[in-house]
């Protein structure tokens, strides 16, 4: 075997390789997350889930004056 | 104001629906890595490769569980920043620390070493894979304390100074808010919660296949290891309980008292056993709060403060700023009334910085500053109309607890049978009605884990952040109609989600049953 074959990386990669190939009910897990995760970020967070703060100002400046200005309109004294 | 509310209500709802799903899959993966890790050892320290097999099936469960549950906690993420902004941007860095500890820390962990607990058998050492099973189950702890971390802050915020120039609370002290004493029983009181779970899913499961009589000798061993396990876990649950109790008591004695139903306090104070809330009871009138009541003597007392002549105060007591010294003698406390006048000095302090702000008038802002400072503590109690506002719902708080004390109790008592069972009477373990109450403890636990969460949270309300921050201040500028939306998308998702785990975790038990998994045959 030569050297490089034996090296850490090239064994971790054989494990990741040969643990997802022989996968069974574990094909079944991560189609589940990954369309988990297409659902959660290519459609909740892209389309529904806005920061709104980093949406409607440009600055850290205008966010606190945002957030200033909601906050401070609580009742008068 | 009826969009603001409905707002608010929204929101809430989807916050909550969020994380008591996100709460299904977390104590199982707590509870279940450790039973792992303890069969994987025993497994190591034998050589007897029936402890490889057991460990291989509960750890498949663990993966199901963990594959369904990942990134559901993600979402509560997005909430923030859409539905809660003023509050997201008013914690600052006091939630963007512990939350990118657990990021970067806490899930590499888990996710680089559950790749070897998986894939890791015959390719690396058991030593080696014994240790990455027991970091994958320190990673899920881990996750789980950079997260309670976060909520211990908004139940007792600490270790930050208010800017407000930025709006943000600026975190001052790293260690007083990562080793906050209530973040600190919080994570032993929640995660050794997930061991009770765990080992409940375990007994459970191992009782179905008691009642189909198959693997016998793999289910009695494993009920025995789980039983270990839960029973230890129960137990210290119920300490770190009684420590979550004092700490309640002295840094959110109203949730205590809303827990207790308790309008009107007293040294000496007795703990309600058993009783219902009179539907009738208002807060000022001298109806009694508890119907039915059977109650501990002295019991809050020694419950709250350790003490069993002590003084708890009732809602009535804190709001009228009454409490009672150690020589029985009445003194005064910070009233309700006080603290609305108090933070509305301060919510017109922050105006005035707004205005010298906005006028570049400098010394205007540092005085404006410093009047602020004076009264932050109270900076939220400003928003409310009223002291009645700042009372949690007693009856979900009251019941809430109720449950998730009872059912710990009731707990306590399934472990210790299990127990003796296990040991002096294995052969009852297969009778029906046993290993029924095996496997319908599965949803109790779950109901128990989740009234535990409940009653924290419906304790803090109208709470976002203690004292600071109300729900209505901290919501954003959004429509009803969105929140609505993205609620009921939700439902759908994560009913897909629960049924898909529930589906491929049956699937794979049901498979399971048909062999042999102790020899593989």
């Amino acid at each position: 075997m030569k050297n490089g074959e034996n090296s850490f990386f090239n064994r971790a990669l054989s494990m990741y390789v040969d643990g997802f190939r022989s996968m069974t009910v574990g094909r079944k897990l991560w189609a589940l997350i990954l369309i988990k995760l297409a659902i959660m970020f290519l459609v909740f967070r892209l389309f529904f889930f806005p920061d709104i703060l980093h949406e409607n100002y440009d600055t850290d400046a205008q966010r606190a004056q945002a957030v200033r200005s909601a906050l401070a309109s609580g009742n008068e004294i | 104001m009826d969009e603001l509310l409905s707002t608010v209500d929204w929101s809430r709802a989807q916050f909550a629906l969020t994380a008591i799903v996100h709460w299904l899959f977390v104590p199982l993966s707590i509870g279940l890595s450790l039973i792992v890790g303890i069969m994987e050892t025993i497994y190591l320290k034998t050589g007897n490769e029936r402890w490889k097999r057991m460990t291989k099936f509960w750890m498949l469960l663990f993966g199901i569980n963990f594959a369904c549950g990942v990134a559901t906690g993600i979402i509560l993420e997005f909430e923030f920043g859409t539905n809660w902004s003023n509050y997201s941007w008013f914690v600052g860095d006091i939630f963007g620390a512990p939350l990118a500890i657990e990021g970067i820390l806490a899930f590499f962990l888990e996710s680089t070493f559950i790749a070897v607990m998986f894939f890791g058998w015959n390719r690396v050492s058991r030593g080696f894979h014994l240790t990455a099973t027991w970091l994958t189950a320190a990673g899920v702890c881990l996750s789980a304390y950079w997260i309670l971390v976060a909520n211990a802050w908004m139940q007792y915020p600490v270790g930050m100074e208010f800017d407000p120039a930025q709006m943000r609370n600026i975190m001052k002290s790293f260690t007083e808010v990562a080793l906050s004493p209530v973040a600190v029983n919080k994570f032993f009181h929640t995660v050794l919660s997930g061991w009770v779970l765990g080992a409940v899913f375990v007994v459970g499961v191992s009782s179905w296949f008691l009642l189909k009589k198959s693997n016998v000798a793999f289910a009695k061993d494993s009920m025995k290891i789980a039983s270990w396990v839960g029973l230890a876990g129960i137990v210290l649950t119920i300490w770190t309980g009684d420590g979550s109790a004092v700490q309640v008591a002295k840094v959110q004695p109203m949730k205590l008292a809303a827990m207790e139903g308790l309008y009107d306090g007293s040294r000496g104070q007795s703990l309600v056993a058993f009783g219902l809330l009179n539907p009738d009871k208002q807060r000022t009138d001298s109806k009694p709060a508890i119907l039915g009541e059977i109650s501990i003597p002295k019991g809050l007392s020694i419950l709250a403060n350790h003490d069993a002549d002590s003084f708890v105060p009732g809602i009535n007591d804190l709001i009228n700023g009454i409490a009672i010294d150690e020589k029985g003698d009445t003194v005064n406390t910070v009233s309700y009334a006080e603290r609305i006048a108090r933070g509305r000095k301060a919510q017109q302090a922050l105006r005035e910085y707004d205005l010298a702000m906005q006028t570049g008038d400098k010394t205007g802002m540092a005085a404006a500053a410093e009047a602020i400072k004076a009264d932050f503590k109270y900076f939220g109690y400003g928003y409310l109309e009223s002291p009645d506002e700042a009372v949690p719902p007693v009856a979900l708080t009251f019941y809430a607890f109720r449950i998730m004390v009872m059912g710990g109790g009731y707990l306590l008592a399934f472990f210790v049978m299990m127990l003796l069972l296990s040991y002096r009477k294995p052969g009852t373990l297969e009778n029906r009605w046993v290993a029924f109450l095996g496997l319908l403890t599965i949803p109790v636990v779950w109901i128990v884990s989740e009234a535990g969460w409940v009653t924290a949270e419906m304790g803090r309300q109208p709470w976002t952040i203690e004292g600071l921050l109300p729900t209505r201040a901290a919501v954003s500028d959004i429509s009803a109609g969105s929140v609505q939306l993205t609620f009921w998308m939700f439902v759908v998702v994560f009913v897909g989600l629960l049924v898909a785990e529930v589906g491929i975790m049956t699937r794979e038990i049901a498979k399971a049953s048909k062999k042999d998994i102790l020899t593989g045959e």
